[in-house]
């Protein structure tokens, strides 16, 4: 199904994840997973977490948040083993034991996404398993106590890259998981952002309905790590979609497509003013880093449109 | 949930009861402030329903009818994310009575 998906419409569904999971209020977590379930349901689906933020706080003891069945996976095997679940699933309908059509979901944070699940994903992407894996990135290890991952950006202050006077937050950049996905030229990949909700229940609905590896990565905020204000979770992700930070685009079979252009490209600082995680950034003697960020987004966004109009 | 015998609990790290976290009320966690639907200033466009991280916004046959306090956790992304009408929002943060 690919068809335009109205709220009124997915309002009188289920919602797959229950209330009563113990993520932070204001988590951008749930919303994530929840847009994606909700994309997801016209199919039975079958999850996988690894674990992560969502995943100790969906599944505590003997509570669980989720509707449908779902599997915690170790730290860096998710795709793994939702690869090896999709793979019986095959083995099953082969027989005749099984007709139902069943969708396959991953959701990860980036932690065990862009490090510690990175050769697994690789792998199971490789091996062209029909899974979707998506991964909200809040950039960095929330779930442990905010240490630096690789998806962590310039600059950014976290107990692992702690901003002083050795050092002014992280000192590289954050890794483009997304380009290295596509690079595995697998069916589908796309950036989403859960303030452009119907944008990312549309590549969803569409990733579901397509055969073969598909790849979402999610721009998740995290009050707690970023140093935010509890209510601004779908503005800082609506900021980072505006300022280009974070570029709406999908690859589909290699035909890249922006799904997304601001009609004014706002300033990076606008995003970095409102996270405690940048506010070093604001001293005179670290103006090169904000310089640098603005750079690296300017330059990756003119690389995406050129890449665009190739196949215009 | 009651307590059970080892022999009525299933093998393996398996829990077979569904979405059992509703048992527990995170409506507790508030501390500062709730959400108050205001209805007159709504426009049912459910984006509130779709933000809400704790699914706290209860609709019925497709409509907003108010919030559900007993998992509520006081985030404020809806009344952040409210549209209204008229510039006016249809959810309102009011400091929570103890």
């Amino acid at each position: 199904m690919a068809a335009e998906l109205q709220l009124k419409e997915l309002a009188q569904r289920k919602v797959l994840l229950a209330p009563g999971h113990r993520l932070c209020a204001g988590c951008g977590a749930p919303i994530v997973a929840k847009m994606v379930l909700l994309a997801a349901s016209d199919y039975p689906v079958v999850a996988a977490s690894p674990t992560g933020c969502l995943e100790v706080s969906t599944c505590i003891s003997d509570y669980t948040a989720w509707e449908i069945p779902w599997i915690h996976s170790a730290f860096e095997n998710a795709a793994a083993t939702l690869a090896g679940v999709e793979t019986m699933y095959r083995a099953l309908k082969k027989k005749g034991k099984i007709d139902k059509e069943i969708k396959f979901i991953a959701i990860a944070g980036d932690g065990g996404t862009y490090d510690i699940g990175i050769q697994s994903l690789s792998g199971a992407m490789e091996r062209g398993h029909d899974l979707l894996y998506v991964c909200y990135d809040n950039g960095a290890y929330m779930n442990t106590g905010i240490q630096r991952s690789g998806a962590t950006p310039l600059g950014a202050d976290t107990t692992t890259s702690p901003a002083g006077s050795v050092i002014p937050g992280k000192t590289q950049r954050r890794k483009d998981l997304t380009k290295i996905m596509a690079a595995h030229n697998i069916t589908y990949t796309a950036q989403a952002s859960p303030s452009h909700w119907s944008d990312l229940l549309k590549k969803v609905s569409k990733a579901v309905s397509m055969k073969g590896p598909k790849f979402i990565n999610v721009i998740t905020p995290c009050h707690r790590g970023w140093r935010a204000r509890v209510e601004d979770t779908i503005l800082l992700a609506r900021l980072a979609v505006q300022t280009c930070y974070w570029p709406l685009y999908e690859v589909e079979n290699g035909i890249t497509r922006v799904t997304y252009k601001p009609r004014e490209k706002k300033p990076i600082e606008e995003f970095l003013k409102l996270q405690g995680r940048f506010k070093h950034l604001f001293a005179p003697e670290n103006e090169w880093i904000i310089k640098q960020f603005q750079e690296d987004i300017d330059r990756e966004w003119e690389r995406l449109l050129k890449e665009e109009s190739l196949y215009a | 949930m009651s307590a059970r015998g080892y022999s009525e609990l299933p093998v393996g790290p398996v829990i077979l009861d569904a979405g059992n976290s509703r048992l527990l009320k995170t409506g507790a966690w508030r501390t500062i402030n709730r959400p108050v639907f205001k209805e007159e200033n709504c426009s049912q466009c459910l984006l509130c329903w779709l933000f809400c991280p704790d699914m706290a916004v209860r609709v019925e046959d497709g409509k907003v009818v108010g919030f559900d306090y007993e998992y509520c956790k006081g985030c404020g992304v809806c009344a952040q994310e409210c549209p209204g009408k008229k510039g006016q929002k249809a959810i309102a943060m009011e400091e929570e009575k103890k």
